[in-house]
Formats: structure tokens, sequence, C-alpha cells
């Protein structure tokens, strides 16, 4: 991506824009990747509340998956799950 | 002093002179510490704030670094913001001083020039504030309490202006002038609200429809854009100072420069100075023009942005020059002030000869005598065709 | 070399004597009578008791001088203790005015200070004050005593600005006594 030059960008380093951070594909860091066991998840939510990166996809309070986009596959998520039904798969 | 009719005699010190500009503008919010000589700012805008004279929200810190701390957040949600220091609490803020500049905040800050410790000293000079030359703030420097007052309205609307979107220092000796009654000419409250006007962030923090992030991480993809749009605001105030003055000199009767000359018209020998002394050295002046001595005086008031063209333009008439540093460098090449009119006269077909005289450290008083003597080697300097020192030291014991 | 036309005043007083208010007093009441006028303190590490110095300008034209004093006109001593502690005659001119605080004649000062030359005057204005305001705080009645000594602004002017200054602060009992001082001190003070 070509970078602006001084008189292109807001000053004073704001961000005018909210939730930019939504851009950035931060899953291109990941070594590791959560994959769910469907069968042994009992939908806790811990995972969900323990996520930094807000990447386990909720719905209608069942856990429906990853957003491996923004997951950096720091595996917290595998950490705390009761049931150990996430793996830390090797991308 | 602005003769208007609407204006009113009082007698101020150079703090009162500036609380008395500040309940004026009736900032939104004011985020202050109590420091020596600049304690009667605070201690009077306080009074202010507690008789309901003005609706600003008062936020007593409990440290100097706090206070340039909240005024950074206030300005950052889009209140008009102001505070005040002097010496050490100007360096306990620095960290917080250069982020405000940074993030383009328009805060006014009164500063009672207090040199820096140590060893431990309440009185004026200018370490404080020449410390902070490179933080990205303007910085006007005033002769009297009349100035000084008049520079914290003015500040205002070069602080707020679009273009400019920088902080501003409005400097004033700690004691000769924060302490001095002197008579002012005030202007009716409903006339400085008319020249500021109301403030308008393009970006305010509390905007909750319209979310943005203050002060994120920068790294090296565009720190430096953003320290050359600072660059730019910079020289962008060298173009719309003069169109605010211009506007002022309708309330006031009075256009203030970037530089103010006097009795430059035919001078062989000049004295480029700042602050008060400036008008003791007026009085010198006066009294060689008297004896036929053809001497004249450039006083700086801006010293950010720097204005050399001004300076250079001026000096260029006189034969020599000697500059008056109410501080120290340690570079052993002069002063602050010195070092950069100096730098500025290198490329001026007609350069002046030169020499810079570092006085009046900690509050060391410089008197009509000591003046005079500086204008009587700027002679001697003529004849001789060179300055006998580059940095000479004045009124200190050998 | 000082501002053309510019009258200068030296105040010695213990701090807490309100030698800076005496000064900034006559400095307002001057300005009040359209004059240009400059009142401010030699500040050191003060604190009540401690010998304290304030000045005031007084001039038709603005005033630029932003130096101390060192030849004033007038030297105006508040506290008499301080005659053995500070040259206060320092820097008076030949036509200067010396005002004492002082239960001694203008002759016998004269002669203690070795000052020959320029005007001396006395009045015991702790006494004064005492007997007026029933406090011992002699600077307005040492305001009286300069008005007689040297026409600076009328003792009616003087009188209004007290009454500005301090009626809400101090109340109309000391504020009247304040005056009373000033006027007796105007009457009482001895040339010599």
């Amino acid at each position: 991506m070509e970078k602006k030059g001084f008189r292109d960008i807001p000053i004073g380093g704001l961000i005018t824009k909210a939730g930019s951070a939504e851009d950035y594909n931060t899953g291109s860091w990941r070594t590791f990747k959560p994959v769910r066991d469907e069968e042994k998840c009992i939908h806790c939510l811990i995972c969900w509340v323990y996520c930094p990166d807000s990447s386990i996809l909720v719905s209608e309070g069942k856990n429906v998956g990853f957003d491996y986009k923004h997951c950096k596959g720091c595996g917290i998520c595998a950490k705390v799950c009761p049931k150990k039904c996430i793996q830390m798969v090797k991308e | 002093m602005p003769d208007t009719a609407k204006s009113t005699i009082k007698a101020l010190t150079g703090d009162q002179a500036a609380a008395e500009a500040m309940r004026q503008i009736n900032p939104d919010v004011v985020a202050a510490y109590p420091i020596t000589p600049q304690t009667e700012i605070v201690m009077t805008y306080s009074q202010f704030v507690a008789d309901g004279l003005v609706d600003t929200e008062m936020i007593p810190v409990e440290s100097e670094h706090s206070a340039m701390s909240a005024c950074v957040g206030a300005a950052a949600a889009g209140a008009r913001t102001m505070t005040a220091t002097s010496a050490n609490g100007l360096a306990l803020m620095w960290e917080v001083v250069y982020i405000a500049a940074s993030t383009r905040l328009p805060i006014v800050m009164p500063v009672v020039n207090r040199a820096l410790s140590g060893p431990i000293n309440i009185h004026c000079d200018h370490s404080d504030s020449m410390g902070a030359r490179d933080s990205g703030w303007i910085q006007i420097y005033c002769e009297n309490a009349q100035e000084v007052y008049e520079s914290i309205i003015l500040a205002v609307r070069i602080a707020e202006n679009p273009k400019i979107l920088l902080p501003v220092m409005v400097c004033q000796d700690g004691f000769i002038t924060s302490h001095a009654v002197e008579k002012l000419s005030i202007f009716e409250d409903e006339q400085v609200k008319d020249f500021i006007g109301t403030h308008k962030s393009n970006f305010p923090l509390l905007d909750v429809e319209n979310p943005v992030t203050y002060g994120p991480l920068d790294l090296q993809d565009y720190y430096f854009e953003h320290k050359r749009q600072q660059s730019e605001a910079m020289k962008n105030a060298m173009q719309v100072i003069p169109e605010i003055v211009e506007d002022f000199a309708k309330l006031s009767n009075k256009t203030y420069g970037f530089i103010e000359e006097y009795r430059m018209q035919d001078a062989e020998t000049a004295i480029l100075a700042l602050s008060s002394t400036c008008g003791t050295a007026k009085v010198v002046v006066d009294g060689l023009r008297n004896k036929g001595v053809k001497a004249g005086l450039v006083k700086l008031r801006f010293f950010r942005p720097f204005p050399a063209d001004n300076i250079v333009s001026s000096l260029s008439k006189v034969k020599a020059v000697a500059v008056l540093d109410r501080s120290e460098s340690f570079s052993n090449r002069g002063g602050p002030v010195f070092s950069e009119v100096r730098s500025a006269l290198y490329e001026s077909e007609n350069k002046p000869l030169i020499t810079n005289y570092i006085y009046g450290l900690g509050g060391r008083d410089i008197n009509t005598s000591e003046i005079e003597a500086v204008y009587n080697e700027l002679q001697e300097t003529i004849k001789r065709g060179k300055a006998d020192k580059l940095v000479n030291y004045l009124g200190v014991r050998e | 070399m000082s501002g053309k036309g510019i009258l200068e005043i030296r105040w010695h007083g213990r701090g807490g004597q309100g030698a800076k208010t005496a000064a900034q007093l006559l400095a307002e009441t001057a300005m009040d009578e359209g004059k240009y006028i400059q009142a401010f303190p030699e500040y050191g590490p003060e604190r009540a008791g401690a010998p304290i110095k304030a000045f005031t300008r007084i001039s038709d034209e603005p005033i630029n001088l932003h130096c101390g004093v060192s030849n004033p006109q007038i030297v105006v001593v508040i506290d008499p203790t301080l005659l053995d502690a500070v040259d206060v005659a320092e820097g008076i001119p030949e036509d200067g005015i010396l005002l004492v605080n002082s239960d001694q004649s203008p002759q016998v000062l004269r002669q203690k200070l070795n000052f020959r030359k320029g005007k001396v005057y006395t009045l015991d204005a702790t006494k004064v004050a005492l007997e007026t305001v029933g406090l011992p705080l002699p600077n307005t009645p040492m305001l009286g005593a300069l008005l007689k000594a040297a026409d600076l602004v009328s003792l009616n002017k003087i009188e209004d600005k007290l009454t500005e200054k301090f009626l809400k602060k101090i109340g109309e009992k000391k504020t009247k006594g304040n005056i009373e001082s000033v006027r007796r001190a105007y009457n009482e003070v001895q040339a010599g």
C-alpha cells in the first residue's frame, strides 16, 4: 500500500475513522491456529471472555467459530477451555 | 495602551493581568498547579471560579505533569483549555508539553519565567521556556503587564486558528513583571468574547457519533510526517499571525509585530532582547539619542515561530548589534536567542558585527548603566571592526 | 540614568508591616489621578519580621523602566528598628526626602544617619496607629506623613482609596481608624 504524504493525513496523529484496527490483518501473525471440537464444546463461552482479540465468533449464545482474520494464535482460548476442546494446530 | 472608549483602567500585577485575561476568555477547563512566581495567576483564577465569575471547570491537580495531562485530555475532548506555570513546574510537565504540541491541541499557557534549579532560585530568567523552545509550542515574550494581558487574548485566536492549531506559551518575567503593579487598560468582557469567538474542535473526543482515536502509536511509517506537519503549522503561523494581529488592532489600536523596532530608523548600534529588559533598554536608547548617539532596540516578541526575515531586515540596517540572552545554553557559543539570530544573519549581505551578552540569570537585576555600557561597547566594536568577544557575561562578578 | 520625569520611592519595612501595601496604595491613588505607575516589592526569602523593600514609581508618561530603583527621590522607613540594620539613606540624592517612623526629632535622626543634605521628616507612626486603628501597623499613617512631605496625591484621594480597599475587608470601624491615622499623621509629622 502506498503511504500518504504529510499533507494528506490527519494532523496530530489522529485516527479519524473508528474501528480502523479491524482492517489490519493480524491473522497473518499466527503460526498455530485454534481448532474446536464441536462435539465436546459445551458453549460455556469462557474462550469468548478471555480472547484478547475478540476473535471468538458467537451467535445466539453459541460459539460458532473463530475470526481467523484477527486471531493471532495466542492459544489462550485453548488454555482456558474447561473441556479441552480447542487444539492449537500448526498453520 | 489601548485608548478605546470602552476600556477600563486598572492597577494590576502581571499575574493578575494574566488572570484577568483568562477571566474574560472564560475557558471551559483550567487545570493548574501553583508555583512561584506563577502562583497568583492560579490563586486569582481559583477565586474567580469560586465567586462564579466564570464557567470554567477548574481542576486542582497534584502536579504539573498532571496539569498538562488534564489539559491534553480536556483539549482533545474539545474544551477551550488553559493552564499556567513557571520553571520547575514547566520542567515537570516536559513530557506532556511535547504531547500537547504534537497532538495539535490549542492550549494557552501563561509562563512566568523563572530560573530552573539549580541552585534553587525563584527569580527571573528564561531558562525554563528557552528549554522548551523545541517542544513545538508558539512562544510570545511580553515586556509588561499590558502586553501579558493582550497577548493571552491574542494567543487564543492564534492557537485555535485551523491553519495553526498549536499550543501557545505567553511568557512574562517572574517578579519583575509578574509581581509589579502597573496601569492597565482592560477591554470590556464582550469585546474579548467577540474577538476570540467560540472554540470548535474538528475532532472532539466527546463526539460519540464520530469517534476518533487520539494518541495512537506512530512508528517509522508516519511519525516523521506528523512532525513535518508541525513544522508546516509553524510556517503557517508566520502567515496567519499578522492577520490575527490586524484584527486585534481594531480592538486595541495597537499592532503587534513579530518584532518591535524602537528608534531603529537610522540606528548604527542595536540591542536585541526579550521581555521586560526591552522597557529598560528603551529608556537607555532615549538617553543616548539625546546625546546624539544613534542607538536602537529590537524587541523580539515571538521566539516561536522564529521571525528570521523580520530580524534580518531590521538588523541589516545597523553596524553592530548585541543580542541579550537571559539564559545560558552552555554551548560556549552564546545563548539560544543569539545562536538563532546569528544563524539567521548568515546569508545576509549586510551582516552587522554581532556579539552576545548572557545576563540576568536567577533574577540578577539589569540596570540602565549596564545596558548603556553595552551600547558603548558596540561603538567600540564599530571602531575596531570586530567584536571583542563572541560571548560576554553582563553583571556577573568575575 | 533614570527615566525622565519618573518619581521613585523606596519603602523600608519588615515583612507583615504593610510596606508593599503602602507602596501599592500610593501608586493606585496616583493612577486614579491620571498618572502612570509601578509598585513592586523586592522579594527574597521573606517571612514576617524580615527586612523588606518595596518601590513606587509615578510618572506623567508611560513607565518603561523595569529595573530596580537605586536612586529614590524619597525613602520611607516604616520600622524604626531598621535604622540600625539597613542603610536606609543609600542612594538618596542631595535634594531627596527621608521620612522615618520614629519618636525622635528630624534633627536627631539627621545626625544619627549622617544624612546632611536633603529633607528629613519624622513621625511616631506606631503610636498614631495604636491610638487610631488599635494595631501596630504604621503603614497607613506613614502614607499621611508622606503626603505632607511631598505633594504626590491629594489627602482626600488617599482616604477614598483606603475606603475602597479596606471597607469590605476590615469593616467600617477599622477603616475609619485608618483614615483618622492618615489625617493625624499628615498634621503631626515633623520636618527638619
